[in-house]
């Protein structure tokens, strides 16, 4: 665009242009933000950085970090499309009151969200106690990592859901019923493939809250340590020089799955 | 056959009220009435996406009240075509098919006929978004019908096409009928397409059926003055019996009598006259057969190709641009508005 152009543009839309450069400075907040640290520690810093890939226990941290949050949006998903789709497709008495239930995760405090889990998972409560009787602790285990990240992340895959569903005409199913298909039936073939995106969408976004737990998380499992509780402890014990490389390696790892995650959501439902 | 026996359902704003209705076997139904008066629900009930509350719903004298709209083997068409957006036309035409198990070869052989019949084989492996509506109607029709189903519910099914469109495929409605003899079920506010397709009209109102009957009966003998305003007779003046004989009875209207074919006696009527079948005319009309009333024009507005003049004796009447030059009819003029003892209707107020 040339500058006479843009010009004639900013007289056009006065409002519009000074809203552009005020909001870009929220913008901007960001990207210096991530990217002095980042900066400084490839250019300055960057023996410290081979050191932590190299070492097993920061490489083992990101590698759980990134699986038991998969685990948590894996249930997430299995239980919350069915939820999604009885929230998009009924009404019911009661029906708010379920959709603020769900968004209470977000409101609360994570670390209240961690002693709520703690008492409620730790194995002198009947919960604990029963799921330790086959074999599962909550405690200082992964599973007490998986719950508290389930808890937080929840919402995240629930809302994208709903919406992905609610922006399906459910006239789609009905005629799909009419020419034989069973409510089932229907919904794999016609509503399912097409909020695919949107499920797709909550996932990352559900699995991406995950990993960036920790409040919720040290409350009822310090150990094994997650990416954040490590960095966490690196920053209190050996300061900078201990937690920045691993936060830049997470930083690094997360923009590369991300992006994976976003060109193929891209790519999919593309057929519309 | 399909058969609704008193019908009642409650649906958000919409209801239905004791509804009966009877579609005979190969019959064009056509469901006439005002936006919000139930007819979508009617379809809706009767395709099975909503159980009544009271009364119960027949195809071909089977009960089908309580069986799932998968079972009952009735094609659907809605009005904005809802064709799966992720299929192609192939695709969206072959699922009835598919769902009901038929073997491949005939899955293929089927669609490809109904496509070749509609002629939409050129669009088969396009997409509905990249489909004008014409043609997305012309795949959703051929989507229902292709299972070969027991009855066909149309809902509006012309109502979102431009004109030309809605005139060509109500042609194709008509000839896939007359090939085929689906009983069809046609929903619509359009009184000229409920005219042109329908064998039968049933006209409801605020979710009850008002009248069924022949679309010369409803058009010109309607039964109660709501359905009169409705399809478009603006003649409705208030009259009273002064005498009957040999089932022509004399009305008295404000300054004026007309001759009325009625089985009516006596008493307070309204008189139905439909516009177009009024004759101006500059002087009075001799005939024994007709009423000619003079009156003073208020109005002249123009009506699409036609111009409707009002005149102060309450009568208003249809004419070509052609005879208001010839005529001279102006605001103001005097002229005479003839119609035939026949023309009119009489219902007791």
């Amino acid at each position: 665009m040339s500058i006479r152009k843009a010009l004639r543009n900013v007289r056009r839309q006065p409002v519009s242009t000074l809203f552009s450069f005020v909001g870009s400075v929220l913008v901007l907040f960001i990207i210096f933000t991530l990217f002095n640290m980042i900066f400084r520690q490839l250019v300055f810093e960057s023996q410290g950085l081979f050191e932590a890939c190299a070492d097993p226990s920061v490489v083992g941290s990101i590698m759980l970090t990134l699986y038991t949050s998969f685990l948590a949006t894996l249930i997430a998903m299995i239980i919350g499309t069915p939820l999604a789709y009885v929230l998009a497709r009924h009404d019911f008495p009661g029906k708010s009151i379920v959709e603020s239930i769900i968004d209470v995760p977000v409101i609360i405090p994570h670390t209240v969200a961690g002693i709520a889990l703690y008492t409620f998972f730790m194995r002198r409560s009947a919960v604990g106690a029963a799921f330790s009787n086959i074999g599962i602790i909550f405690e200082d285990s992964m599973w007490g990592i998986v719950v508290a990240m389930l808890f937080v992340s929840t919402p995240f895959y629930v809302n994208a859901a709903r919406e992905g569903f609610q922006s399906i005409n459910p006239r789609l199913e009905r005629v799909a019923r009419t020419l034989g298909a069973s409510q089932w039936k229907a919904f794999c073939r016609i509503t399912l493939p097409l909020a695919v995106r949107h499920l797709f969408s909550g996932a990352v976004m559900a699995w991406a809250r995950g990993i960036s737990e920790f409040g919720a998380v040290i409350m009822i499992a310090f150990y094994p340590m997650i990416v954040p509780t490590l960095i966490f402890y690196e920053f209190t014990t050996h300061g900078l020089k201990g937690s920045q490389p691993i936060a830049v390696l997470m930083i690094l790892v997360c923009f590369f799955v991300f992006i994976i995650l976003r060109a193929s959501t891209k790519y999919w439902g593309r057929r519309r | 056959m399909i058969t609704l026996e008193k019908v009642s359902h409650e649906w958000g704003d919409f209801s239905l009220k004791n509804v009966t209705l009877s579609v005979n076997e190969g019959e064009y139904f056509i469901i006439l009435g005002p936006t919000a008066a139930g007819k979508t629900l009617i379809l809706e009930t009767i395709a099975g996406f909503y159980i009544p509350r009271e009364g119960g719903i027949f195809l071909n004298e089977k009960n089908i009240t309580h069986i799932p709209p998968e079972k009952r083997n009735i094609g659907f068409v809605y009005q904005d075509y809802s064709l799966f957006p992720h299929m192609t036309v192939e695709e969206n035409i072959a699922f009835g098919l598919k769902m009901r198990k038929n073997p491949k070869r005939e899955v293929e052989t089927r669609v490809q006929n109904v496509m070749d019949s509609m002629h939409i084989s050129h669009l088969k492996g396009r997409l509905p978004s990249t489909l004008s509506g014409g043609e997305q109607q012309r795949v959703a029709l051929a989507r229902a019908l292709v299972i070969d189903p027991d009855a066909l519910l149309l809902d509006e099914p012309l109502s979102a096409l431009d004109p030309r469109t809605q005139e060509s495929l109500r042609e194709e409605l008509k000839r896939i009928h007359k090939v085929r003899g689906t009983t069809t079920i046609h929903v619509t506010h359009d009184q000229d397409e409920a005219l042109t397709l329908a064998d039968r009209i049933g006209v409801i109102m605020n979710g009850k059926v008002v009248q069924v009957d022949t679309p010369y009966k409803v058009f010109n003998e309607p039964v109660n003055e709501e359905i009169a305003s409705f399809v478009g007779v603006e003649n409705i003046i208030e009259g009273k019996i002064i005498s009957s004989e040999n089932g022509v009875a004399l009305v008295e209207i404000r300054n004026y009598q007309i001759h009325a074919l009625s089985n009516l006696t006596g008493g307070e009527v309204n008189v139905f006259v439909r516009p177009e079948n009024i004759i101006l005319s500059k002087g009075k009309l001799e005939s024994s057969a007709r009423n000619s009333i003079s009156g003073t024009i208020t109005n002249v507005t123009q009506y699409g190709a036609t111009f409707r003049i009002y005149m102060d004796n309450g009568l208003s009447a249809l004419v070509t641009k052609q005879a208001i030059e010839e005529l001279g009819l102006k605001i103001g003029e005097n002229a005479y508005a003839s119609f035939k003892a026949t023309a009119t209707h009489l219902i007791r107020r």
